[in-house]
């Protein structure tokens, strides 16, 4: 079984969490060792980004880490390599985040059998919608790899149902309409009641993970409670950024996630 | 030369595909918008009142028909083929840009929304929006790079006189493709009452498409005043090309024509160089700003910055119809330098009085290479798509 199937399989009776962290933020060096760190606290799936030069979807803190990755000299094979790496010690599911620039740019189907001999587990492209995920959805299927369509407040109906259907491992719905980023609580939550609900009645085949603007164990909470799980990106790259480089950076990164997750702190 | 026949142009496809390029490549929020622009924009062009509405804007407000003016000294300079103008610099506010905003700001209105947003690279799209928006009394915010707010700063206040807000962007490059970012992130989050008026024939279908139908004009306009002079078609046709919108315009018409049509990239400091804005003749297909067109970008598929002494034409895409016409070789593109460019500038305005904006003044460089290749019976057509006042600062400096 899929590795992101298994997750949602064996977790039933709590909230699934993922995280979204730039590969290479904020050194090559470090996303391994982090990785393996959030899952010891409680990540359950790992959402690994690809930066992006013009990253149109994402607001200022993960703009800012691309830059970073980017000026780090992160490269796509790079990033597999730090999935063999990853695969040497932990299962837990990956999901690569990216663009779909840079992935054209490394070949299609290069980029698909190398995620899959990797060791990735799925897939997210935020720009490219169901319109034109034609263009990797053999590729995808053929390699074992699981694609996850984003739904937002205004998608309809209709393509809830379609992106259902196109979607694997689980779909993303957005909370809010906007780029990624930290928000306040009470806006999250006030949209994103009704939305919630005609997504549980559109999305049947797959479990639902929501995300944007989720920056502690309460929003994650409160969030997810009629689904099976919450992402959290943008309140984790900027707790490493307000930490790193400080001395034990790394153990107030991982506090930070053990509490996001239990709601208490990792001792 | 190959002619395609008047049957067989009809791009894009319903997907927004002109051939291999373009397309909807934007975060799902945007899809119900795109959606919606594309059924009112339908709607919009098969409504004789709003074709109606939209001439009679051009006519009163912005002064078309532009002239077609035959440009005897240059031609004389040359000794070889015809040159005429199209003056598009003698719209109102100094440049084509103002087509396209009027059409989109029609179609916003009829949408019932009351926010614009738009970027800008030289400031003269900001400009031509920035009017509509104060002509029609609705909000308007523009994006532009900090860097292009230094060089455009003329431009700036025009807009902020109009009563725009324009919102620096410190991004990336700091220039158009950063503004382009942005407001395309200021669309997702405030999709329900903002329309995104965008500038050139770039973006996710129905842009390129939509924005090319508004400039159409341009070349319908010359087609029918070079027959009254001339009684025929011209040999060549010449536009400068960034995004692509005033070289749509004008090529759109001509396309089943037997007509010689080239495009003139900004080839910065040479295309070789490293600092190049031509992005048919050094780039690679790849996606940005939701269309998929050639781009600057490099091994790792990370958009490369582009350069050119012309701010309106500093972009690391290009159309994706004018991907298409690369292809297909219905359309030349070649690229001049900036160097070249500024002498064009010179001697356009020696020789005729007329100060070519600095994106202009690419297309008029290029008549050094095509003009000793031509005859005295044959008619070259030039879009003189800007005017220079706003480059003065810029030009000043090498003067």
């Amino acid at each position: 079984m899929n590795r992101i199937n298994k997750v949602f399989e064996d977790k039933k009776n709590e909230k699934i969490m993922s995280l979204f962290i730039t590969a290479g933020y904020p050194d090559v060096t470090e996303t391994v060792d982090l990785v393996l760190g959030f899952e010891r606290n409680g990540a359950d799936i790992i959402e690994l980004g690809i930066p992006f030069s013009d990253p149109l979807a994402d607001g200022p803190t993960i703009q800012y880490s691309s830059n970073i990755a980017i000026s780090k000299g992160i490269t796509i094979q790079g990033i597999f390599n730090m999935v063999v790496d990853i695969r040497k010690e932990s299962d837990i599911p990956i999901v690569l985040m990216g663009y779909i620039n840079p992935m054209l740019r490394f070949g299609l189907e290069n980029f698909f059998t190398t995620a899959a001999e990797a060791g990735v587990d799925g897939l997210i492209v935020p720009d490219l919608p169901l319109d034109e995920g034609a263009m990797i959805e053999d590729l995808a299927r053929v390699n074992g790899i699981q694609l996850i369509y984003l739904i937002a407040p205004n998608t309809s109906d209709e393509r809830m149902q379609l992106s259902d259907q196109k979607s694997d491992g689980f779909v993303y719905c957005v909370s809010v309409t906007g780029v990624t980023g930290a928000r306040e609580g009470s806006e999250v939550q006030q949209s994103v009641d009704k939305f919630i609900q005609r997504s549980k009645e559109n999305i049947t085949k797959n479990p639902l993970m929501v995300g944007f603007g989720i920056k502690n164990f309460t929003d994650a909470q409160n969030i997810s409670k009629e689904v099976e799980g919450f992402i959290v990106g943008s309140a984790l790259i900027e707790t490493i950024r307000n930490s790193y480089p400080k001395d034990h950076w790394k153990e107030e990164v991982f506090t930070f996630v053990h509490q996001l997750k239990f709601g208490y702190p990792n001792t | 030369m190959s002619v395609i026949t008047k049957t067989s142009y009809s791009e894009p496809n319903q997907k927004g595909y002109f051939g291999a390029y373009g397309g909807k490549f934007v975060p799902e929020t945007l899809i119900p918008a795109l959606n919606e622009l594309e059924n009112a924009y339908k709607k919009a062009s098969e409504d004789p009142e709003f074709e109606k509405e939209y001439l009679y804007l051009l006519r009163e407000y912005v002064g078309r028909p532009t002239e077609l003016s035959f440009a005897n000294r240059l031609t004389d300079h040359y000794g070889k083929a015809k040159i005429y103008l199209k003056r598009e610099d003698l719209c109102h506010t100094g440049a084509h840009k103002i087509n396209n905003a009027i059409g989109q700001i029609l179609l916003a209105l009829r949408m019932g929304k009351k926010r614009i947003i738009a970027e800008t690279g030289a400031g003269q799209h900001g400009v031509a929006t920035a009017t509509a928006c104060a002509k029609f009394g609705v909000e308007c915010i523009v994006y532009m790079g900090e860097e292009d707010m230094v060089r455009q700063k003329l431009n700036v206040d025009r807009m902020r006189l109009m009563g725009a807000e324009v919102r620096g962007v410190s991004s990336g490059s700091k220039t158009l493709k950063d503004a382009t970012n942005e407001a395309i992130r200021d669309w997702v989050t405030n999709v329900e009452d903002t329309f995104y008026i965008i500038g050139s024939v770039v973006g996710p279908h129905p842009y390129p498409m939509m924005v090319r139908n508004f400039h159409r004009i341009i070349g319908d306009e010359t087609k029918r005043q070079l027959m009254e002079m001339e009684g025929r078609l011209p040999d060549y046709l010449i536009a400068c090309v960034g995004g692509g919108s005033n070289a749509m315009g004008i090529f759109y018409p001509f396309i089943n024509d037997d007509v010689h049509i080239i495009g003139i990239e900004a080839g910065g400091l040479g295309v070789h160089s490293g600092q190049t804005a031509a992005t048919l003749t050094k780039g690679r297909p790849g996606v940005l700003h939701g269309s998929m067109s050639y781009l600057l970008h490099d091994q790792e598929g990370q958009i490369e910055l582009a350069h050119s002494i012309s701010a309106g034409l500093d972009y690391p895409g290009i159309g994706p119809e004018h991907a298409y016409l690369h292809d297909t070789k219905r359309v030349e593109y070649r690229a001049v330098t900036d160097a070249q460019a500024l002498e064009a500038v010179s001697l356009l305005s020696r020789m005729e009085g007329i100060i070519p904006a600095l994106e202009t003044a690419h297309a008029f460089a290029w008549l050094e290479e095509l003009m000793p290749t031509t005859s005295s019976d044959e008619i070259v057509v030039l879009n003189c798509s800007g005017r220079g006042d706003k480059d003065m600062e810029t030009i000043s400096k090498y003067l």
